[in-house]
C-alpha cells in the first residue's frame, strides 16, 4: 500500500491542458495539408502521379483529406512549395465535401448540428466499432481514456452497450463480413443518433479502396455527421474534433 | 537428417526452379518427418502456378511449405527449408500425422478450395470464397458478382459448426464479433460448466480484407500503403519485412550473381538506416508490451499501474511520432532503408525521454510484478499452456517464451542491425499469465536498453538513397515503375521477430517479375490456439486477463 502511494506521488499529474491552452506537435508531425495555388503543372502532376492513395485534384489543386494517409510524399516531392502538412491537427469536418481541401477549413463548431450541442453537450456516450480496422484508429481512440487526455473530465465516455449509446464512432474499411454486425449495432441504438468515421479506411476504403472485400466508405451504408481524416487521427484530431462537435463553448 | 527439403536463407532471393517439386507423396513424407523432428512451420501455402505450360489446363496450384529446424547445421543454430509440390485436388491431411500443419491446411482449402481428407477440424478460417471458382469446402453457398469477383450469399460468417459439449449443466456464452471495449471484432464461443470453461472456440474472419489477393493486382505505389495498414500495432514490423523481401528482388547484378553465392545477392540498406529500423522495431515492441501491462493490471482492478502504464505507452509511441511524424511508424520505413534520419539533436532528445522512462517503467513493473501481492494471486497460475502444448501448437514470441519456449527471431535470423547485438534468452517455465506478463515486462528492459545503446553513436543514414522503387526524392523517374522492376521467377522468405512473435512474409514472382503471390504470415496465426487453450479449465472471468496477456491480432489474422 505504502508502495502504491509512494509511486502515485512520483507519477505527478499529467492531464493536458488543453483545449484551454495550444499544444505543439513535433514538427515532423504531419497535420492539415496546405496547397500553394502557385505551383508549377509539372510539379503538381508529379505530386498527383506518386500519391500513393490518388488524393491530389490536379484541376482543383486540392487534396481529398479522407482518402489521405498524411504520408507525405507529395510534401517530399515538391520540396513542401506544392504541399506543406502543418502542425495544426485540428482538421475535422461535418460534410464529406469538405475533405477536399486546399488547406482552408470552414469552422467545425459553426457547421455542427445545435440540436447535437443542445442534447450532448453535457453527455456524450459513444459506441465503438471496428470495421475491420487495423487497429492503429482504435488504439488512438483508447488512449483518450488515459491519464493525459482524460476526455471523462469532458463528460464523453466509450460504453459498451448501443443502447446506452448517443453515437457511433467506426473505424476500419468496412468488411463484408462485419457489414451486418455494423448496421445491426447502429439499429439497435436509440434515436437521435450520431455517426463519426474515424480514418481514411472509415471515409473511403483508405488503403483498401476499391477492392470488392470492403466498402468505399461508411456515408455508403448509413449517414454520417462527422469525418475524422487520418491514417490514424492523431488523439488530438479526435479530442479536438468530439469537443468542437459535442460540446458548447470550448 | 536427410531431407529432400532444399536449405535456404531468410530474406535471400532464389529462383523459383531451384526449389525442389516434389510429388506429393515425398512432399507429405518428408514435411512431416522434419515437422516430428522439431522442425517448426514458418509457411506453408498454395498458390497459383501461371508460369506452368499446362497452367490454363489444369489451374495448376503448388504447395510451398517454409520449415525451420533447430539442429545446428554449418555453424549456424536455426536453418530454413523448403520445397513445392503440385496440389491434387485432395489429399490425405498432414494433420492426420501432426498437429501443427491444421490450421495451414484449413487456410489452404479454404483460399484454394483443396481438401485435406480426414482432417479432424475443418472448418473456415475468415469466410470467404476460394479464389478458383471450385466447390466451396464448407458447404457455403456463393455466387459470382458483374466484375466476376466471388462473394457468398450470406454476408456474416454463418454456416460454421460450433464445437459442443452436451450435458445437464453445459452452458454456451458466445461474445462477439461486437465487443465492449474499443477493440477489434470476432467470435469467442465458450463452452461452460458453471463459470469453468471446459472448451473455447475462437472464430475470426470479420475483419478480413484481402490483403493478400490486394498485393498482386494493387497498382505498386500503393504497397507500402496496405503493408502498413496489415496491422496498426504491428507497422513497422511489416514494413521492415516488406522491405527486405523488395530489397531482395531489386539487386541489379541479382542475375549475372545468381549462381555464385546466395548471400551476395541482397541489396543492403546502409548501417544508419538498419540502425533506425532496429529502434523503431524496439519501440514498437515496448508501447505495445507496456499498454498490454497496464490493461492487465487494469484488468485484475489495480487502477494506479492501468493509468501509469496506459500514459508511458503514448511517451513511447510519441517517441516514434518524433522520428517520423506518425505514432505507429507508419511512413518510417520504405524499401532501400528509411525515409526519415535521426540526427544529432534529436538523438539526444531520445535518449533525454528514453532515461526518463526507464525509471518510472522500471518503478511501475515493480509495483506490478513484484510488490502487490493480491495481483501475483490473479496472475500466478492462471491459463496455463503446458511446455509440450505449447510446442504441438507451435506459438511463437512471448507467449512461446513463457511457456519454455526459448526462440526469439531476433537471435535465430538476425536481420537489420540485430546481427551485431547480443539478446538474452527470455524463456519463463510456468506459462500462466504471469511468466506472458513478466517475459513481456522484461523485454521492455531489454528493448529500452537496445534503443539506449544504438542511440549511443551518432546515425548516419543517407535518406535520399532510400526508398527503392519509389524514389520518393527523384522527379524525374517514375514511381511504379522501378518498383515492379523485380527479379523474375524468384522466390524469398523473410522472418523478423514483430512484438508478437514471429512474423513472415514470402514472395512468389513470375517470369516477367510480376508478383504471384505475396504471403503474410502474422504470429498470431500461430497463437490464438495458445489462448484458446489457456482457457480450458480456467474460470471464464479469467477471459479478459488471458486474453489481454496474448493481446493477438485480428486484422494480423484475417488479412
Amino acid at each position: 500500500m505504502l508502495d502504491t502511494l509512494k509511486n502515485r506521488i512520483k507519477q505527478g499529474y499529467r492531464t493536458t491542458e488543453y483545449p484551454k491552452k495550444t499544444i505543439a506537435l513535433p514538427a515532423r508531425y504531419r497535420g492539415l495539408p496546405k496547397i500553394s495555388q502557385h505551383s508549377d503543372s509539372k510539379i503538381i502532376n508529379i505530386c498527383a502521379d506518386a500519391c500513393p492513395q490518388d488524393a491530389i485534384n490536379i484541376e482543383k489543386k486540392k487534396v481529398d483529406m479522407g482518402r489521405c494517409v498524411f504520408c507525405g510524399t507529395c510534401e517530399k516531392l515538391s520540396d513542401g512549395q506544392f504541399i506543406k502538412f502543418t502542425q495544426n491537427f485540428e482538421y475535422s469536418v461535418a460534410n464529406k465535401e469538405h475533405l477536399l481541401t486546399s488547406g482552408t477549413l470552414p469552422d467545425l463548431a459553426k457547421h455542427s448540428k445545435q440540436h447535437f450541442k443542445k442534447l450532448f453537450g453535457r453527455s456524450l456516450q459513444l459506441r465503438q466499432v471496428s470495421a475491420a480496422g487495423c487497429n492503429a484508429c482504435e488504439a488512438d481512440l483508447n488512449v483518450l481514456a488515459t491519464p493525459f487526455f482524460d476526455l471523462a473530465r469532458f463528460g464523453i465516455n466509450f460504453v459498451a452497450s448501443p443502447r446506452h449509446a448517443d453515437g457511433l464512432v467506426v473505424t476500419g474499411p468496412i468488411s463484408k463480413n462485419m457489414k451486418t454486425a455494423l448496421i445491426q449495432t447502429y439499429e439497435a441504438m436509440p434515436e437521435p443518433k450520431v455517426v463519426i468515421a474515424v480514418g481514411s479506411c472509415a471515409i473511403t476504403g483508405g488503403p483498401f479502396r476499391g477492392y470488392p472485400e470492403v466498402s468505399d466508405g461508411l456515408d455508403s451504408i448509413i449517414p454520417v455527421d462527422l469525418y475524422i481524416p487520418g491514417c490514424p487521427p492523431h488523439p488530438l484530431t479526435n479530442l479536438h474534433a468530439l469537443l468542437t462537435f459535442f460540446k458548447k463553448n470550448v | 537428417m536427410e531431407t529432400q527439403f532444399l536449405e535456404i536463407s531468410n530474406g535471400t532471393a532464389i529462383s523459383r526452379k531451384e526449389i525442389p517439386n516434389l510429388t506429393f507423396d515425398v512432399f507429405r513424407e518428408n514435411a512431416v518427418k522434419l515437422v516430428r523432428n522439431n522442425a517448426k512451420i514458418v509457411q506453408f501455402f498454395g498458390y497459383e502456378d501461371i508460369d506452368n505450360d499446362s497452367y490454363k489446363n489444369s489451374n495448376a496450384i503448388k504447395l510451398l511449405a517454409v520449415l525451420r529446424t533447430n539442429r545446428v547445421h554449418a555453424g549456424r543454430h536455426y536453418t530454413l527449408f523448403a520445397a513445392t509440390c503440385d496440389a491434387p485436388s485432395s489429399y490425405p491431411s498432414l494433420t492426420l500425422e501432426c498437429e501443427p500443419f491444421h490450421l495451414f491446411e484449413r487456410e489452404i482449402a479454404e483460399q484454394f478450395g483443396i481438401v485435406p481428407e480426414g482432417h479432424p477440424w475443418l472448418k473456415m478460417v475468415r469466410y470467404h470464397p476460394n479464389s478458383q471458382g471450385r466447390p466451396d469446402v464448407f458447404g457455403n453457398d456463393y455466387a459470382k458478382d458483374s466484375q466476376g469477383n466471388y462473394y457468398y450469399k450470406d454476408d456474416i460468417p454463418g454456416n460454421y459448426p460450433y464445437y459442443s459439449v452436451e450435458g445437464k449443466e453445459i452452458h454456451e456464452v458466445a461474445v462477439g464479433p461486437v465487443h465492449a471495449g474499443v477493440i477489434e471484432p470476432g467470435h469467442f464461443r465458450f463452452n461452460c460448466i458453471g463459470e469453468k470453461v471446459l472448451h473455447l472456440e475462437i472464430q475470426l474472419g470479420y475483419q478480413h480484407r484481402g490483403v493478400e489477393e490486394l498485393i498482386p493486382k494493387a497498382e505498386p505505389k500503393r504497397l507500402p500503403i496496405i503493408i502498413e495498414s496489415i496491422a496498426g500495432d504491428t507497422s513497422v514490423a511489416n514494413a521492415v519485412s516488406f522491405a527486405q523481401v523488395i530489397e531482395s528482388l531489386i539487386h541489379k547484378e541479382y542475375k549475372e550473381q545468381r549462381h555464385k553465392d546466395h548471400k551476395e545477392h541482397r541489396f543492403q540498406p546502409d548501417t544508419g538506416a538498419k540502425k533506425i529500423r532496429t529502434i523503431a522495431l524496439e519501440l514498437e515492441r515496448i508501447a505495445n508490451h507496456v499498454g498490454d501491462l497496464g490493461a492487465l493490471s487494469g484488468d485484475v482492478a489495480f487502477l494506479p499501474p492501468a493509468n501509469y502504464f496506459g500514459r508511458m505507452r503514448g511517451d513511447f509511441l510519441n517517441m516514434t511520432l518524433l522520428i517520423c511524424g506518425n505514432r505507429f511508424g507508419k511512413g518510417l520505413v520504405r524499401p532501400g532503408g528509411v525515409r526519415f534520419s535521426i540526427e544529432t539533436s534529436l538523438r539526444e532528445e531520445l535518449m533525454r525521454r528514453i532515461n526518463e522512462l526507464e525509471i518510472q517503467v522500471a518503478n511501475v513493473i515493480e509495483l506490478l510484478l513484484i510488490t502487490t501481492p493480491s495481483v501475483r494471486d490473479r496472475f500466478e497460475d492462471c491459463g496455463v499452456v503446458s511446455r509440450s502444448d505449447a510446442h504441438e501448437l507451435g506459438l511463437v514470441g512471448p507467449a512461446g517464451r513463457a511457456c519454455g519456449l526459448s526462440y526469439d527471431a531476433r537471435r535465430a535470423f538476425p536481420t537489420e542491425y540485430y546481427p551485431n547485438i547480443d539478446i538474452p534468452e527470455n524463456a519463463k517455465s510456468t506459462g500462466d499469465v504471469y511468466a506472458r506478463a513478466t517475459v513481456r515486462a522484461d523485454e521492455i528492459m531489454q528493448s529500452i536498453a537496445i534503443i539506449k545503446n544504438l542511440l549511443q553513436e551518432p546515425i548516419e543514414t543517407s535518406i535520399e538513397n532510400s526508398c527503392l522503387g519509389f524514389k520518393d526524392n527523384q522527379i524525374d523517374k517514375g514511381n511504379s515503375k522501378l518498383l515492379s522492376d523485380f527479379a523474375p521467377d524468384s522466390f524469398v522468405v523473410t522472418i523478423n521477430e514483430a512484438w508478437r512473435g514471429e512474423l513472415s512474409h514470402s514472395i512468389l514472382t513470375d517470369k516477367n517479375g510480376k508478383i504471384i503471390r505475396y504471403k503474410i504470415k502474422d504470429p498470431s496465426f500461430h497463437n490464438w490456439s495458445g489462448l484458446a487453450m489457456s482457457l480450458r479449465n480456467t474460470e471464464i472471468s479469467d477471459f479478459p486477463l488471458n486474453n489481454k496477456s496474448y493481446n493477438l491480432s485480428y486484422c494480423g489474422f484475417d488479412l
